[in-house]
């Protein structure tokens, strides 16, 4: 790996037309919300847009000369993302995003075993996706609603039980327990790469190791590590890995799933119909080789052109500064928010295996109120559960605000915010 | 300032002092409410008096949330309890509909609302206008269920 420089984030910012906008009454636009999406360089636009303009016609269909060129551009945007993150073309499949892509590994669980109960046959590969009463899923107290409630779900149709990894009050992966929580009985393992509201970063590939040793299906949910850190798919460990384009910056409405291709294989498709079949007769039909399988209807082309400009962006920058940048930027937030009475961060309180979604709460001020505050002086930031409700009442809080960081920002947004915060212990007679 | 067109002081001072927090006894109904965006949530018990006309003889919450939801219940204790259903439940309405003044033209009645005429600014910020409403449609919830169960 190359020694990281730092990015030019005054030159980056120029990309981003949306960052030159003022918000309530004139405040200069401090976006610190990157977490929940990130914003669209000009490149991510113009691609959308040139598209439109020159290519548009329903891809993988139609013999003329905008149908060619729209399945080059797809197909084009296919290989580039998937050379973003180390994988084949073949083995990356668009979806709408992540929350999609993760119900379609838990969907394809809940395929085999109604398969399985049926007497019917299974494809190569997918007795490892078939659930017996009493089976074990295995997520972390950590996980996104996303990685949860789809898993909860196909316990509640299966008779699965779910386990759960729990964490240390550092907000770190209790580890300790792995080979007790990890058994025969596990069916199949998924796991948060980096936490969207701790931003701890987790040893996806000790976690891998577990499942591997018991056969159980592996899944990382990677939406908040593939936008802001190298990351090869292949080397995680992991069967499937999802992720979103939204949080890279991309547009909304496209997601991936990259999936090893023995396991793509074995899987059944959960969203079935045109695009995605090999024959089909008026008595049944036999399916796609894998992605096609899983891209059932006229997929999203535009998005996915706009994707791979992000990508090519954020290749440009290079991955090694983007995670080098948030990472000095992480540690000085973190550094801000320790020297503030009555701020306390929930989440690892050090830039050590953390990313840059760093959650805090302020005592006796409500985290609306803060964001309210915050918002006043033009800083955007998330507050609430951030889809992670369990995780939240794990540290006894209801809520939290959350300040997560991208390629545009730098110290002087979180000096901003540290302004605002204090102003909002103020406004609140918590401090003065 | 825009901040202080939301947080009136008189809604600050609700805040710090909530009147008719603490679950009592007895009660008819209890419901619990959450503000599913934000995990803001409230637990509130109604009695109501027998009779067709009946009155609020009591109303009491708990629950935990921002200084808008906390507030807010507090002041919608002040216009409930204590008076006839019907004045309470045009009370929820006149609330409702102060929460609408942003897109539409509202003409307060004051009566009614008593301090809750101080939440006429949280109106123009979308995203709290459910923090705001979250006691108020507990309280209605909660009398609806006990008349419809008479």
């Amino acid at each position: 790996m190359n020694a990281a420089h730092a990015l030019d984030v005054d030159r980056i910012r120029k990309d981003f037309p949306i960052l030159s906008r003022t918000v309530r009454d004139g405040k200069p636009l401090v976006y610190l919300d990157s977490g929940a999406t990130s914003q669209k360089p000009t490149e991510v636009l113009d691609a959308e847009r040139y598209f439109y303009e020159n290519a548009n016609a329903a891809v993988h269909r139609g013999a003329h000369q905008l149908a060619e060129e729209a399945t080059d551009a797809y197909e084009s945007a296919r290989a580039r993302i998937a050379g973003f993150v180390g994988a084949a073309p073949s083995d990356l499949v668009f979806t709408k995003n992540a929350t999609e892509s993760l119900n379609l590994a838990a969907y394809s669980f809940l395929n085999a075993t109604l398969k399985q109960r049926q007497g019917l046959a299974l494809n190569p590969g997918e007795e490892r996706f078939v659930i017996d009463v009493g089976d074990e899923i295995v997520v972390t107290e950590m996980e996104h609603h996303a990685n949860l409630i789809p898993w909860q779900e196909l316990c509640a149709k299966t008779g699965a039980v779910l386990r759960w990894i729990p964490l240390t009050d550092e907000g770190r992966l209790d580890l300790d327990q792995l080979d007790v929580l990890i058994t025969e009985r596990t069916k199949c393992v998924s796991i948060v790469h980096q936490s969207n509201i701790l931003g701890t970063i987790n040893d996806v590939r000790r976690v891998g190791e577990y499942a591997r040793r018991v056969g159980a299906v592996y899944v990382v949910d990677a939406c908040q590590s593939v936008p802001h850190m190298p990351v090869d798919v292949v080397a995680l460990g992991a069967d499937l890995v999802a992720w979103s384009g939204h949080k890279m910056l991309g547009p909304t409405g496209i997601g991936c799933l990259w999936g090893r291709s023995e396991t793509l294989l074995a899987m059944s498709p959960f969203i079935s119909g045109g695009s995605m079949i090999e024959t089909v007769t008026m008595m049944g039909s036999t399916f796609a080789k894998p992605p096609a399988r899983f891209e059932a209807g006229v997929p999203m082309t535009a998005q996915a052109v706009g994707l791979a400009a992000a990508v090519d962006y954020l290749a440009d920058l290079g991955m090694e500064n983007v995670y080098a940048h948030e990472h000095s930027l992480t540690g000085y937030t973190i550094e801000r928010l320790l020297d503030l009475p009555g701020v306390r961060i929930i989440g690892p309180a050090d830039d050590i295996d953390r990313g840059g979604a760093i959650s805090f709460v302020v005592d006796d001020v409500h985290s609306h109120d803060v964001g309210q505050v915050l918002d006043d002086h033009g800083v955007a930031v998330r507050v609430g559960h951030h889809c992670a409700a369990p995780t939240c009442r794990r540290f006894g809080v209801s809520s939290t605000v959350r300040a997560s960081l991208a390629v545009y920002n730098d110290e002087r947004d979180i000096d901003t915010m540290v302004t605002a915060i204090r102003d909002a212990q103020r406004f609140f007679g918590v401090r003065v | 300032m825009r901040l202080e067109d939301m947080y009136q002081e008189v809604i600050l001072d609700h805040y710090r002092a909530p009147h008719g927090k603490g679950l009592k006894d007895p009660y008819d109904k209890e419901v619990h409410h959450v503000n599913p965006t934000c995990g803001d949530e409230i637990t509130l018990r109604v009695k109501l008096s027998a009779g067709d006309d009946p009155v609020v003889e009591s109303v009491s919450f708990d629950g935990q949330g921002c200084s808008i939801s906390q507030a807010s219940a507090s002041v919608m204790f002040d216009q409930v309890n204590g008076m006839p259903l019907t004045q309470a439940m045009a009370s929820v309405d006149a609330f409702s509909e102060l929460m609408r003044s942003a897109t539409e033209t509202v003409t307060p009645d004051e009566e009614l609302l008593g301090d809750a005429i101080a939440f006429e600014g949280v109106a123009k910020y979308p995203a709290r206008i459910k923090c705001a409403l979250l006691s108020w449609m507990a309280f209605k919830d909660a009398a609806a269920q006990e008349t419809a169960s008479r």
